[in-house]
């Protein structure tokens, strides 16, 4: 994991292709029975997480789902909404997770962060 | 009352059963050494008259009633205490950033600053990661350890780190219209002395320590595969 030489690519971006200090996520849909769902939680299914034991690390991670938008807001095209998780959903790694607003439903199947804080190692 | 103890008098009679105590009334008397304290006084319990107090200034009567009764608010004693340092987090020990401007760095702890922050540094000649205050949840506390009894960093706290009150100067009408003289913030020196002082032990530990250089110039990043709930750091 040690990186050679300056560590910086011309044009100030880091030499490393990928700089991720987050966990990828999938939005697997809202929780729901069959025939309702109730979009105020959100069903996430986090890379390489398939226990419920296992999510235990990730309890009160903060998340961000990240999207683009044709409108600028704030001088930028991405716009962000914030969540955390929660718990674990059933037996095989897969989490809820509330977000500061419910997501929509356009973002199922789409790419969320989990990012590593708040830190407790 | 008499002098504060620095601990807690341990009861000198223990309880045998809840409400019953091991010794009499009489056998207390001697144990507390309260005869000591009459034959100090000469055969009476020591007495001390109320000092007279200087006569309370002639109060007038308020002009103003409220209609009703005006609650008070209660007295708020509390005195934040800072935030625990989680165990893993000693002075010297390397942290990675996790967020913000450095984050994925790996950078060396100091100290924690009275607000609960930690005061946290580079060094910068090492990773341009300057003398900074960190939040305890957006580290993550690895198992290297620097060596850092040759750092003084005692005169590093919060109002270090305070936001200098710029003075706003009052504009006419002519210069609202002016273009605006932009004042470079420039790092005032006695900072980046600090830096250098603080940094200076620090590289000399470091770079006795095998790659522990070109550690702390790497920054983390998660690759494909790899799991944060099953990496130790």
């Amino acid at each position: 994991m040690l990186d050679s030489g300056t560590g910086w690519r011309t044009g100030g971006r880091p030499e490393v292709d990928r700089w991720r200090l987050y966990v990828r996520g999938t939005i697997l849909g809202y929780k729901r029975s069959k025939s309702n769902q109730y979009p105020n939680t959100s069903l996430i299914q986090i890379e390489g997480v398939t226990t419920k034991e296992e999510v235990a690390w990730y309890a009160g991670k903060r998340m961000a789902y990240i999207y683009k938008d044709k409108v600028k807001k704030n001088s930028s095209h991405y716009r962000c909404i914030w969540g955390k998780v929660t718990r674990p959903h059933g037996n095989s790694g897969v989490i809820r997770a509330k977000f500061k607003s419910n997501l929509p439903p356009k973002s199922m199947g789409d790419r969320v962060r989990v990012f590593m804080y708040p830190s407790n190692i | 009352m008499a002098a504060k103890r620095k601990t807690p008098v341990k009861t000198r009679n223990p309880d045998l059963i809840r409400g019953v105590g091991k010794y009499s009334r009489s056998k207390m008397y001697h144990k507390r050494g309260l005869w000591a304290i009459k034959a100090k006084n000469g055969g009476a319990f020591p007495r001390h008259d109320p000092k007279p107090k200087a006569p309370a200034a002639a109060e007038k009567p308020p002009k103003f009633y409220p209609a009703e009764d005006v609650k008070k608010p209660l007295l708020n004693k509390r005195k934040p205490k800072p935030t625990k340092l989680r165990a893993s987090i000693t002075p010297g020990t390397v942290l990675i950033l996790l967020a913000g401007r450095f984050m994925g760095k790996r950078v060396v702890f100091l100290k924690q600053l009275t607000s609960g922050l930690l005061l946290v540094t580079g060094p910068f000649k090492i990773n341009g990661v300057p003398l900074r205050r960190v939040n305890q949840s957006y580290v993550i506390a690895t198992s290297t350890k620097v060596d850092i009894s040759g750092v003084i960093v005692d005169k590093f706290d919060d109002k270090y780190f305070a936001k200098e009150v710029e003075k706003r100067k009052k504009k006419t009408e002519g210069e609202f219209f002016e273009a605006e003289k932009e004042d470079k913030k420039k790092l005032p020196e006695d900072k980046k002395e600090d830096q250098k002082a603080v940094d200076a032990s620090l590289i000399k530990s470091i770079e006795g320590v095998p790659d522990l250089k070109a550690y702390l110039a790497a920054r983390f990043s998660l690759k494909s595969g790899m799991k944060p709930h099953e990496l130790v750091f």
